[in-house]
Protein backbone atom coordinates (compact mmCIF):
# COMPACT_ATOMS: atom_id res chain seq x y z
CA UNK A 1 0.00 0.00 0.00
CA UNK A 2 2.82 2.34 0.82
CA UNK A 3 4.03 2.66 -2.75
CA UNK A 4 0.65 3.86 -4.08
CA UNK A 5 0.35 7.56 -4.86
CA UNK A 6 -2.83 9.20 -3.56
CA UNK A 7 -4.35 9.14 -7.04
CA UNK A 8 -3.54 5.46 -7.49
CA UNK A 9 -5.09 4.70 -4.12
CA UNK A 10 -8.21 6.77 -4.86
CA UNK A 11 -8.63 5.00 -8.21
CA UNK A 12 -8.17 1.57 -6.62
CA UNK A 13 -10.68 2.37 -3.88
CA UNK A 14 -13.31 3.49 -6.35
CA UNK A 15 -12.82 0.47 -8.59
CA UNK A 16 -13.14 -1.79 -5.54
CA UNK A 17 -9.58 -3.21 -5.68
CA UNK A 18 -8.61 -1.50 -2.43
CA UNK A 19 -10.65 -1.28 0.75
CA UNK A 20 -11.11 2.32 1.89
CA UNK A 21 -11.11 1.58 5.62
CA UNK A 22 -8.08 -0.70 5.31
CA UNK A 23 -6.13 1.98 3.46
CA UNK A 24 -7.04 4.67 5.98
CA UNK A 25 -6.15 2.39 8.89
CA UNK A 26 -2.77 1.59 7.32
CA UNK A 27 -1.82 5.27 7.36
CA UNK A 28 -3.47 5.91 10.73
CA UNK A 29 -1.19 3.35 12.32
CA UNK A 30 1.87 4.74 10.60
CA UNK A 31 0.90 8.26 11.68
CA UNK A 32 0.34 7.18 15.29
CA UNK A 33 3.92 5.80 15.33
CA UNK A 34 5.46 8.70 13.40
CA UNK A 35 9.12 8.98 14.54
CA UNK A 36 9.69 12.58 13.31
CA UNK A 37 7.30 14.55 15.55
CA UNK A 38 5.47 15.59 12.38
CA UNK A 39 2.04 15.28 13.97
CA UNK A 40 0.50 17.22 16.84
CA UNK A 41 -2.79 15.30 16.63
CA UNK A 42 -3.70 11.96 14.98
CA UNK A 43 -7.22 10.54 14.48
CA UNK A 44 -7.85 7.86 17.10
CA UNK A 45 -9.99 5.67 14.92
CA UNK A 46 -10.87 4.81 11.35
CA UNK A 47 -14.41 5.82 10.39
CA UNK A 48 -16.86 2.91 10.54
CA UNK A 49 -18.35 3.85 7.19
CA UNK A 50 -16.67 5.54 4.25
CA UNK A 51 -18.83 6.81 1.38
CA UNK A 52 -16.86 5.54 -1.61
CA UNK A 53 -18.88 7.54 -4.14
CA UNK A 54 -16.76 10.62 -3.49
CA UNK A 55 -13.48 11.17 -5.37
CA UNK A 56 -11.10 11.14 -2.36
CA UNK A 57 -13.00 8.51 -0.35
CA UNK A 58 -10.73 6.63 2.04
CA UNK A 59 -7.69 8.73 1.16
CA UNK A 60 -6.39 10.25 4.40
CA UNK A 61 -5.40 13.91 4.48
CA UNK A 62 -2.91 15.48 6.89
CA UNK A 63 -3.54 19.15 7.59
CA UNK A 64 -1.24 21.85 8.93
CA UNK A 65 -2.16 22.76 12.49
CA UNK A 66 -3.15 26.35 11.60
CA UNK A 67 -6.19 25.27 9.57
CA UNK A 68 -9.26 25.41 11.78
CA UNK A 69 -10.85 21.99 12.17
CA UNK A 70 -14.12 21.99 14.11
CA UNK A 71 -13.79 20.36 17.54
CA UNK A 72 -10.23 19.20 16.81
CA UNK A 73 -7.14 20.96 18.24
CA UNK A 74 -5.94 23.79 15.98
CA UNK A 75 -3.03 25.38 17.80
CA UNK A 76 -0.91 26.88 15.00
CA UNK A 77 2.16 25.53 16.79
CA UNK A 78 1.60 28.01 19.63
CA UNK A 79 1.20 27.72 23.36
CA UNK A 80 -1.24 30.63 23.24
CA UNK A 81 -3.68 28.32 21.38
CA UNK A 82 -2.98 25.23 23.49
CA UNK A 83 -5.84 22.73 23.04
CA UNK A 84 -7.90 25.34 21.16
CA UNK A 85 -10.80 23.56 19.43
CA UNK A 86 -12.40 25.89 16.87
CA UNK A 87 -16.19 26.16 16.51
CA UNK A 88 -15.95 25.83 12.70
CA UNK A 89 -13.74 24.37 9.94
CA UNK A 90 -11.76 26.21 7.28
CA UNK A 91 -13.37 26.32 3.83
CA UNK A 92 -10.46 24.41 2.27
CA UNK A 93 -10.78 21.69 4.93
CA UNK A 94 -14.51 21.36 4.26
CA UNK A 95 -13.91 21.13 0.53
CA UNK A 96 -11.45 18.27 1.03
CA UNK A 97 -13.50 16.36 3.59
CA UNK A 98 -17.23 17.08 3.27
CA UNK A 99 -17.17 17.68 -0.48
CA UNK A 100 -14.34 15.49 -1.85
CA UNK A 101 -14.79 12.72 0.73
CA UNK A 102 -11.30 12.70 2.26
CA UNK A 103 -10.95 11.82 5.96
CA UNK A 104 -8.82 13.88 8.34
CA UNK A 105 -5.83 11.79 9.43
CA UNK A 106 -3.98 14.31 11.55
CA UNK A 107 -2.84 17.86 12.24
CA UNK A 108 0.78 18.56 11.41
CA UNK A 109 3.46 20.41 13.31
CA UNK A 110 4.64 23.82 12.14
CA UNK A 111 6.61 26.88 13.14
CA UNK A 112 4.48 28.92 15.53
CA UNK A 113 1.93 30.91 13.49
CA UNK A 114 3.92 29.89 10.37
CA UNK A 115 6.86 32.09 11.34
CA UNK A 116 10.02 30.21 10.56
CA UNK A 117 11.89 28.17 7.98
CA UNK A 118 12.76 25.08 10.02
CA UNK A 119 9.76 23.97 12.17
CA UNK A 120 11.97 24.51 15.21
CA UNK A 121 9.76 27.40 16.41
CA UNK A 122 6.94 25.11 17.52
CA UNK A 123 5.69 25.03 21.10
CA UNK A 124 5.30 21.27 20.52
CA UNK A 125 8.96 20.51 19.72
CA UNK A 126 10.81 20.44 16.39
CA UNK A 127 9.93 18.15 13.48
CA UNK A 128 12.82 16.05 12.14
CA UNK A 129 13.73 15.50 8.50
CA UNK A 130 12.97 11.90 7.41
CA UNK A 131 16.12 11.92 5.24
CA UNK A 132 18.37 12.70 8.22
CA UNK A 133 16.94 13.08 11.70
CA UNK A 134 19.75 15.41 12.81
CA UNK A 135 18.41 17.96 10.32
CA UNK A 136 15.35 20.18 9.98
CA UNK A 137 12.61 19.51 7.40
CA UNK A 138 12.38 23.22 6.53
CA UNK A 139 9.37 25.29 7.43
CA UNK A 140 7.08 26.64 8.34
CA UNK A 141 4.96 23.71 7.07
CA UNK A 142 7.66 21.21 8.08
CA UNK A 143 5.20 18.72 9.58
CA UNK A 144 3.15 18.59 6.40
CA UNK A 145 6.34 18.01 4.38
CA UNK A 146 7.69 15.33 6.74
CA UNK A 147 4.46 13.29 6.72
CA UNK A 148 4.60 12.96 2.93
CA UNK A 149 8.38 12.37 2.76
CA UNK A 150 8.19 9.86 5.63
CA UNK A 151 5.02 8.26 4.19
CA UNK A 152 2.93 8.72 7.31
CA UNK A 153 0.33 10.34 5.02
CA UNK A 154 -0.19 9.99 1.27
CA UNK A 155 -0.53 13.77 0.89
CA UNK A 156 -1.07 16.89 2.98
CA UNK A 157 -1.84 20.59 2.88
CA UNK A 158 0.04 23.57 4.26
CA UNK A 159 0.37 27.31 3.83
CA UNK A 160 2.99 29.43 2.12
CA UNK A 161 3.54 33.07 3.07
CA UNK A 162 7.14 33.51 1.87
CA UNK A 163 8.18 29.96 1.01
CA UNK A 164 6.61 27.84 3.76
CA UNK A 165 5.43 25.15 1.33
CA UNK A 166 8.11 25.27 -1.36
CA UNK A 167 11.19 25.32 0.91
CA UNK A 168 10.17 22.34 3.13
CA UNK A 169 9.07 20.42 0.00
CA UNK A 170 12.55 21.01 -1.43
CA UNK A 171 14.32 20.00 1.79
CA UNK A 172 12.35 16.74 2.07
CA UNK A 173 12.32 15.64 -1.59
CA UNK A 174 8.62 16.05 -2.39
CA UNK A 175 6.39 18.29 -4.53
CA UNK A 176 5.05 21.51 -3.01
CA UNK A 177 2.78 24.03 -4.73
CA UNK A 178 1.93 27.58 -3.71
CA UNK A 179 -0.99 28.60 -5.93
CA UNK A 180 -1.86 32.10 -7.12
CA UNK A 181 -2.90 34.37 -4.25
CA UNK A 182 -6.70 34.02 -4.05
CA UNK A 183 -6.95 30.61 -5.75
CA UNK A 184 -7.91 28.97 -2.45
CA UNK A 185 -10.01 30.52 0.31
CA UNK A 186 -8.15 31.69 3.41
CA UNK A 187 -11.29 31.44 5.56
CA UNK A 188 -10.44 29.43 8.66
CA UNK A 189 -6.69 29.64 8.15
CA UNK A 190 -5.20 31.17 11.30
CA UNK A 191 -3.77 34.38 9.85
CA UNK A 192 -0.10 35.37 9.76
CA UNK A 193 0.30 37.93 6.93
CA UNK A 194 -3.01 38.22 5.13
CA UNK A 195 -1.79 39.81 1.91
CA UNK A 196 0.67 36.92 1.41
CA UNK A 197 -0.79 33.80 3.10
CA UNK A 198 -1.94 31.12 0.66
CA UNK A 199 -2.90 27.47 1.16
CA UNK A 200 -1.26 24.83 -0.99
CA UNK A 201 -0.30 21.19 -1.37
CA UNK A 202 2.38 18.61 -0.50
CA UNK A 203 2.43 15.42 -2.55
CA UNK A 204 4.78 12.71 -3.74
CA UNK A 205 4.30 13.59 -7.39
CA UNK A 206 2.97 16.28 -9.70
CA UNK A 207 -0.16 14.34 -10.69
CA UNK A 208 -1.24 14.15 -7.05
CA UNK A 209 -0.63 17.90 -6.75
CA UNK A 210 -3.08 18.57 -9.57
CA UNK A 211 -5.66 16.25 -8.04
CA UNK A 212 -5.40 17.74 -4.55
CA UNK A 213 -5.39 21.32 -5.87
CA UNK A 214 -8.48 20.67 -8.00
CA UNK A 215 -10.52 19.99 -4.86
CA UNK A 216 -9.31 23.06 -2.96
CA UNK A 217 -9.67 25.97 -5.41
CA UNK A 218 -12.70 28.20 -5.59
CA UNK A 219 -14.05 31.61 -4.67
CA UNK A 220 -15.56 31.77 -1.20
CA UNK A 221 -18.04 34.36 0.07
CA UNK A 222 -16.25 34.15 3.44
CA UNK A 223 -12.96 35.38 1.90
CA UNK A 224 -13.37 38.52 -0.19
CA UNK A 225 -9.87 38.09 -1.66
CA UNK A 226 -10.59 34.61 -2.99
CA UNK A 227 -11.15 34.17 -6.72
CA UNK A 228 -10.65 30.51 -7.54
CA UNK A 229 -9.02 29.75 -10.89
CA UNK A 230 -10.45 30.76 -14.29
CA UNK A 231 -10.49 27.15 -15.53
CA UNK A 232 -10.70 23.78 -13.75
CA UNK A 233 -7.40 22.19 -12.69
CA UNK A 234 -6.51 19.48 -15.23
CA UNK A 235 -4.43 16.37 -14.61
CA UNK A 236 -1.16 17.16 -16.40
CA UNK A 237 -0.17 15.09 -19.44
CA UNK A 238 2.91 16.76 -20.96
CA UNK A 239 6.04 14.78 -21.70
CA UNK A 240 7.94 17.47 -23.52
CA UNK A 241 8.74 21.15 -23.08
CA UNK A 242 8.64 21.90 -26.80
CA UNK A 243 8.34 25.63 -27.40
CA UNK A 244 8.56 26.49 -23.68
CA UNK A 245 10.79 29.46 -22.84
CA UNK A 246 12.44 29.24 -19.43
CA UNK A 247 14.00 32.35 -17.88
CA UNK A 248 16.75 31.96 -15.30
CA UNK A 249 17.00 35.12 -13.19
CA UNK A 250 20.65 35.86 -12.53
CA UNK A 251 19.75 37.43 -9.17
CA UNK A 252 18.29 34.17 -7.78
CA UNK A 253 20.56 31.56 -9.30
CA UNK A 254 24.11 32.51 -8.42
CA UNK A 255 25.49 34.24 -5.36
CA UNK A 256 24.40 32.73 -2.06
CA UNK A 257 23.35 29.37 -3.51
CA UNK A 258 25.28 26.28 -2.33
CA UNK A 259 27.44 24.65 -5.00
CA UNK A 260 25.66 21.27 -4.93
CA UNK A 261 22.27 22.95 -5.27
CA UNK A 262 23.49 24.97 -8.26
CA UNK A 263 24.97 21.89 -9.88
CA UNK A 264 21.65 20.03 -9.64
CA UNK A 265 19.84 23.12 -10.93
CA UNK A 266 22.11 23.45 -13.98
CA UNK A 267 21.81 19.75 -14.77
CA UNK A 268 18.04 20.07 -14.84
CA UNK A 269 18.29 23.09 -17.16
CA UNK A 270 20.17 20.77 -19.54
CA UNK A 271 17.36 18.20 -19.23
CA UNK A 272 14.85 20.95 -19.98
CA UNK A 273 16.72 21.78 -23.19
CA UNK A 274 16.68 18.11 -24.18
CA UNK A 275 12.91 18.17 -23.64
CA UNK A 276 12.63 21.03 -26.14
CA UNK A 277 12.70 24.13 -23.93
CA UNK A 278 14.80 27.19 -24.56
CA UNK A 279 16.73 28.39 -21.52
CA UNK A 280 18.00 31.95 -21.22
CA UNK A 281 19.38 34.15 -18.50
CA UNK A 282 17.09 37.00 -17.46
CA UNK A 283 16.83 39.61 -14.75
CA UNK A 284 14.52 40.40 -11.86
CA UNK A 285 16.45 43.50 -10.83
CA UNK A 286 14.50 44.13 -7.63
CA UNK A 287 14.28 40.51 -6.45
CA UNK A 288 17.31 40.85 -4.13
CA UNK A 289 15.30 43.47 -2.22
CA UNK A 290 12.42 41.01 -1.81
CA UNK A 291 13.67 39.71 1.50
CA UNK A 292 13.88 43.18 3.05
CA UNK A 293 10.40 44.13 1.79
CA UNK A 294 9.01 40.79 2.96
CA UNK A 295 10.50 41.12 6.44
CA UNK A 296 8.71 44.45 6.81
CA UNK A 297 5.35 43.58 5.25
CA UNK A 298 4.93 40.15 6.88
CA UNK A 299 5.84 41.25 10.44
CA UNK A 300 3.71 44.40 10.08
CA UNK A 301 0.67 42.33 9.10
CA UNK A 302 1.49 39.73 11.78
CA UNK A 303 1.66 42.35 14.51
CA UNK A 304 -1.86 43.40 13.55
CA UNK A 305 -3.27 39.88 13.04
CA UNK A 306 -1.83 38.57 16.32
CA UNK A 307 -3.34 41.42 18.34
CA UNK A 308 -6.38 39.14 18.76
CA UNK A 309 -4.52 36.85 21.18
CA UNK A 310 -5.24 38.67 24.41
CA UNK A 311 -6.46 35.91 26.73
CA UNK A 312 -10.10 37.06 26.57
CA UNK A 313 -12.06 34.90 24.13
CA UNK A 314 -10.09 31.71 23.52
CA UNK A 315 -6.77 30.02 24.13
CA UNK A 316 -4.30 30.53 26.93
CA UNK A 317 -4.70 33.17 29.67
CA UNK A 318 -2.22 34.20 32.34
CA UNK A 319 -4.36 35.41 35.23
CA UNK A 320 -3.43 38.86 36.58
CA UNK A 321 -4.93 41.57 38.81
CA UNK A 322 -5.69 44.13 36.12
CA UNK A 323 -6.82 43.82 32.51
CA UNK A 324 -3.66 45.40 31.08
CA UNK A 325 -1.40 43.11 33.12
CA UNK A 326 -3.48 40.16 31.96
CA UNK A 327 -2.94 41.15 28.28
CA UNK A 328 0.77 41.82 28.70
CA UNK A 329 1.52 38.68 30.71
CA UNK A 330 -0.67 36.38 28.60
CA UNK A 331 1.10 37.45 25.41
CA UNK A 332 4.54 37.33 27.04
CA UNK A 333 3.98 33.77 28.31
CA UNK A 334 1.94 32.51 25.35
CA UNK A 335 4.12 33.52 22.38
CA UNK A 336 7.51 31.99 21.52
CA UNK A 337 10.68 33.96 20.80
CA UNK A 338 10.37 34.23 17.01
CA UNK A 339 6.75 35.35 17.15
CA UNK A 340 7.63 38.04 19.70
CA UNK A 341 10.55 39.11 17.53
CA UNK A 342 8.27 39.56 14.52
CA UNK A 343 5.52 41.27 16.48
CA UNK A 344 8.16 43.69 17.77
CA UNK A 345 9.60 44.26 14.29
CA UNK A 346 6.16 44.81 12.80
CA UNK A 347 4.99 47.08 15.58
CA UNK A 348 8.17 49.13 15.21
CA UNK A 349 7.74 49.37 11.41
CA UNK A 350 4.15 50.57 11.80
CA UNK A 351 4.78 52.91 14.72
CA UNK A 352 4.33 56.65 14.47
CA UNK A 353 7.17 58.29 12.55
CA UNK A 354 8.44 55.09 10.92
CA UNK A 355 5.49 54.00 8.77
CA UNK A 356 6.56 55.81 5.57
CA UNK A 357 10.21 54.84 5.92
CA UNK A 358 9.51 51.16 6.45
CA UNK A 359 6.05 49.79 5.60
CA UNK A 360 5.32 52.40 2.93
CA UNK A 361 8.67 51.83 1.22
CA UNK A 362 8.28 48.05 1.42
CA UNK A 363 4.92 48.26 -0.38
CA UNK A 364 6.58 50.24 -3.15
CA UNK A 365 9.32 47.65 -3.48
CA UNK A 366 6.53 45.10 -3.78
CA UNK A 367 5.20 47.01 -6.80
CA UNK A 368 8.65 46.92 -8.43
CA UNK A 369 9.05 43.17 -7.84
CA UNK A 370 5.62 42.42 -9.31
CA UNK A 371 6.55 44.60 -12.30
CA UNK A 372 9.85 42.69 -12.74
CA UNK A 373 7.91 39.45 -13.05
CA UNK A 374 5.41 41.01 -15.46
CA UNK A 375 8.28 42.14 -17.66
CA UNK A 376 9.95 38.72 -17.49
CA UNK A 377 6.74 36.93 -18.43
CA UNK A 378 6.66 39.03 -21.61
CA UNK A 379 9.69 37.06 -22.76
CA UNK A 380 9.33 33.76 -20.90
CA UNK A 381 6.66 31.20 -20.05
CA UNK A 382 8.23 30.43 -16.68
CA UNK A 383 10.89 31.69 -14.34
CA UNK A 384 12.96 28.88 -12.83
CA UNK A 385 15.31 28.94 -9.84
CA UNK A 386 16.65 26.65 -7.14
CA UNK A 387 13.92 26.51 -4.46
CA UNK A 388 16.16 26.98 -1.42
CA UNK A 389 19.76 28.18 -1.31
CA UNK A 390 20.95 25.07 0.52
CA UNK A 391 20.09 21.54 1.64
CA UNK A 392 18.41 20.76 4.96
CA UNK A 393 20.52 22.22 7.78
CA UNK A 394 21.27 20.79 11.20
CA UNK A 395 18.89 21.35 14.09
CA UNK A 396 19.77 24.43 16.17
CA UNK A 397 22.33 25.64 13.62
CA UNK A 398 20.42 28.82 12.72
CA UNK A 399 18.08 29.44 15.63
CA UNK A 400 20.32 32.07 17.23
CA UNK A 401 20.77 34.07 14.03
CA UNK A 402 17.41 35.32 12.69
CA UNK A 403 18.92 36.86 9.56
CA UNK A 404 20.67 33.60 8.56
CA UNK A 405 17.31 31.84 8.99
CA UNK A 406 15.50 34.47 6.90
CA UNK A 407 17.99 33.99 4.02
CA UNK A 408 16.40 30.56 3.42
CA UNK A 409 13.49 32.37 1.80
CA UNK A 410 15.67 34.28 -0.66
CA UNK A 411 14.42 32.43 -3.78
CA UNK A 412 10.78 31.99 -2.72
CA UNK A 413 9.83 35.38 -1.25
CA UNK A 414 9.76 37.33 -4.57
CA UNK A 415 6.95 35.12 -5.96
CA UNK A 416 4.95 35.54 -2.75
CA UNK A 417 5.24 39.32 -2.97
CA UNK A 418 4.06 39.16 -6.59
CA UNK A 419 1.18 36.79 -5.70
CA UNK A 420 2.11 34.37 -8.49
CA UNK A 421 2.01 30.55 -8.42
CA UNK A 422 5.19 28.50 -8.01
CA UNK A 423 5.94 24.82 -7.56
CA UNK A 424 8.97 23.03 -6.12
CA UNK A 425 9.75 19.60 -7.52
CA UNK A 426 12.43 17.20 -6.26
CA UNK A 427 15.64 17.77 -8.16
CA UNK A 428 17.97 15.02 -7.02
CA UNK A 429 20.36 15.03 -4.10
CA UNK A 430 23.31 17.07 -2.95
CA UNK A 431 25.45 15.62 -0.15
CA UNK A 432 22.81 12.86 0.06
CA UNK A 433 20.04 15.36 0.82
CA UNK A 434 17.16 16.48 -1.43
CA UNK A 435 17.17 19.77 -3.32
CA UNK A 436 14.28 21.47 -5.10
CA UNK A 437 13.71 23.03 -8.53
CA UNK A 438 11.25 25.93 -8.56
CA UNK A 439 8.99 26.82 -11.50
CA UNK A 440 7.04 30.09 -11.28
CA UNK A 441 4.47 31.32 -13.79
CA UNK A 442 2.10 34.26 -14.22
CA UNK A 443 -1.00 34.50 -12.01
CA UNK A 444 -3.52 31.72 -12.76
CA UNK A 445 -1.06 29.65 -14.86
CA UNK A 446 -1.35 26.59 -12.56
CA UNK A 447 -2.34 24.19 -15.35
CA UNK A 448 0.64 25.18 -17.48
CA UNK A 449 3.01 24.99 -14.49
CA UNK A 450 1.75 21.49 -13.67
CA UNK A 451 2.35 20.34 -17.26
CA UNK A 452 5.92 21.68 -17.28
CA UNK A 453 6.54 20.20 -13.82
CA UNK A 454 5.29 16.77 -14.96
CA UNK A 455 7.57 16.74 -18.01
CA UNK A 456 10.58 17.64 -15.83
CA UNK A 457 9.58 15.22 -13.09
CA UNK A 458 9.65 12.31 -15.57
CA UNK A 459 13.03 13.41 -16.92
CA UNK A 460 14.58 13.87 -13.46
CA UNK A 461 13.31 10.49 -12.25
CA UNK A 462 13.76 11.22 -8.53
CA UNK A 463 13.13 8.33 -6.14
CA UNK A 464 11.78 9.60 -2.82
CA UNK A 465 11.11 6.13 -1.40
CA UNK A 466 14.58 6.06 0.21
CA UNK A 467 13.21 8.29 2.95
CA UNK A 468 10.59 5.77 4.09
CA UNK A 469 11.51 2.37 2.64
CA UNK B 1 21.20 49.90 17.46
CA UNK B 2 17.82 50.10 19.20
CA UNK B 3 18.08 51.43 22.73
CA UNK B 4 16.36 49.58 25.56
CA UNK B 5 13.97 52.54 25.87
CA UNK B 6 12.95 52.07 22.22
CA UNK B 7 12.52 48.32 22.74
CA UNK B 8 10.39 48.93 25.82
CA UNK B 9 8.28 51.51 23.97
CA UNK B 10 7.55 49.04 21.13
CA UNK B 11 6.87 46.25 23.64
CA UNK B 12 4.33 48.48 25.35
CA UNK B 13 2.60 49.15 22.02
CA UNK B 14 2.62 45.40 21.29
CA UNK B 15 1.30 44.47 24.77
CA UNK B 16 4.29 42.30 25.64
CA UNK B 17 5.77 42.30 29.13
CA UNK B 18 9.34 41.44 28.11
CA UNK B 19 11.92 40.20 30.61
CA UNK B 20 15.12 42.29 31.01
CA UNK B 21 17.07 39.59 29.10
CA UNK B 22 14.57 39.78 26.23
CA UNK B 23 14.84 43.58 26.10
CA UNK B 24 18.59 43.28 25.65
CA UNK B 25 18.43 40.38 23.19
CA UNK B 26 15.69 41.89 21.01
CA UNK B 27 17.60 45.19 20.88
CA UNK B 28 20.56 43.45 19.25
CA UNK B 29 18.60 41.04 17.05
CA UNK B 30 16.16 43.60 15.73
CA UNK B 31 18.96 46.05 14.99
CA UNK B 32 20.71 43.43 12.88
CA UNK B 33 17.52 42.67 10.92
CA UNK B 34 16.77 46.39 10.51
CA UNK B 35 20.28 46.96 9.12
CA UNK B 36 19.49 44.47 6.36
CA UNK B 37 16.03 45.90 5.80
CA UNK B 38 17.42 49.39 5.43
CA UNK B 39 19.03 48.31 2.15
CA UNK B 40 15.74 49.27 0.51
CA UNK B 41 16.53 52.83 1.53
CA UNK B 42 18.98 52.86 -1.40
CA UNK B 43 16.22 52.44 -3.99
CA UNK B 44 14.66 55.45 -5.71
CA UNK B 45 10.96 54.97 -4.97
CA UNK B 46 9.82 58.52 -5.66
CA UNK B 47 7.25 57.78 -8.40
CA UNK B 48 6.36 54.19 -7.41
CA UNK B 49 2.83 53.39 -6.27
CA UNK B 50 2.58 51.16 -3.19
CA UNK B 51 0.98 47.69 -3.55
CA UNK B 52 -1.19 46.36 -0.76
CA UNK B 53 -3.03 43.72 -2.79
CA UNK B 54 -1.35 42.01 -5.73
CA UNK B 55 -4.21 40.33 -7.56
CA UNK B 56 -6.89 42.75 -8.77
CA UNK B 57 -10.26 42.17 -7.18
CA UNK B 58 -12.99 44.73 -7.73
CA UNK B 59 -16.14 45.01 -5.69
CA UNK B 60 -16.10 41.59 -4.10
CA UNK B 61 -19.62 41.74 -2.73
CA UNK B 62 -21.95 39.09 -1.44
CA UNK B 63 -25.72 39.13 -1.15
CA UNK B 64 -26.82 40.96 2.00
CA UNK B 65 -28.86 38.09 3.38
CA UNK B 66 -29.20 37.42 7.10
CA UNK B 67 -27.80 34.08 8.24
CA UNK B 68 -27.48 32.47 11.65
CA UNK B 69 -24.49 33.55 13.69
CA UNK B 70 -22.42 31.36 15.99
CA UNK B 71 -24.56 30.23 18.95
CA UNK B 72 -23.47 31.87 22.23
CA UNK B 73 -22.57 28.55 23.90
CA UNK B 74 -20.32 27.63 20.96
CA UNK B 75 -18.65 31.05 20.96
CA UNK B 76 -17.98 30.77 24.69
CA UNK B 77 -16.84 27.14 24.63
CA UNK B 78 -13.14 28.02 24.35
CA UNK B 79 -13.22 31.03 26.68
CA UNK B 80 -10.66 30.96 29.52
CA UNK B 81 -13.30 32.46 31.84
CA UNK B 82 -16.92 32.57 30.67
CA UNK B 83 -19.65 33.97 32.92
CA UNK B 84 -23.28 35.01 32.41
CA UNK B 85 -23.14 34.56 28.61
CA UNK B 86 -20.01 36.69 28.27
CA UNK B 87 -16.23 36.78 28.66
CA UNK B 88 -15.13 37.66 32.17
CA UNK B 89 -11.89 39.68 32.47
CA UNK B 90 -10.00 41.27 35.37
CA UNK B 91 -10.93 44.83 36.28
CA UNK B 92 -9.26 47.49 34.12
CA UNK B 93 -7.92 48.80 37.44
CA UNK B 94 -8.06 52.17 39.12
CA UNK B 95 -4.60 53.35 38.03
Amino acid sequence: MIELTAKQAADAIRSGELDAAEYFEFYRQRAAKDPYNSYVWVADETPAEIDTSKPFAGVPIAIKDLFCTEGIPSQAGSKILEDYRPPYSATSVKKLTTEAGSTLLGKTNQDEFAMGSSTENSAYGPTLNPWDTTRVPGGSSGGSAAVVAGATAPWSIGTDTGGSIRQPAALTGIVGLKPTYGAISRYGMIAFASSLDQAGTFTRDVTDTAMLLSAMVGADPCDQTSLGLPEPVRLPTADSLKGIRLGVPEELSGEGIEEGVLKAFNETLELAKQLGATVETTHLPHAPHGLAAYYLIAPAECSSNLARYDGVRFGFRKQADTLLDMYNQTREAGFGAEVKRRIMLGTYALSSGYYDAYYGRAQKVRTLIAQDFKNAFGDFDFIVTPTAPGVAFELNSKTSDPLAMYLNDFCTVPMSLAGIPAISIPNGLSEGLPVGFQIAGPAFSENRILDAALALEKAIGFDGSKAYA
Amino acid sequence: MLSSDQVLHVARLARLELTPEEVERFGGELSKVLDHIELIGQLDLEDVQPTSHVIDVENALRADVPRPSLPVEKALASAPDAADGGFRVPSPGAS
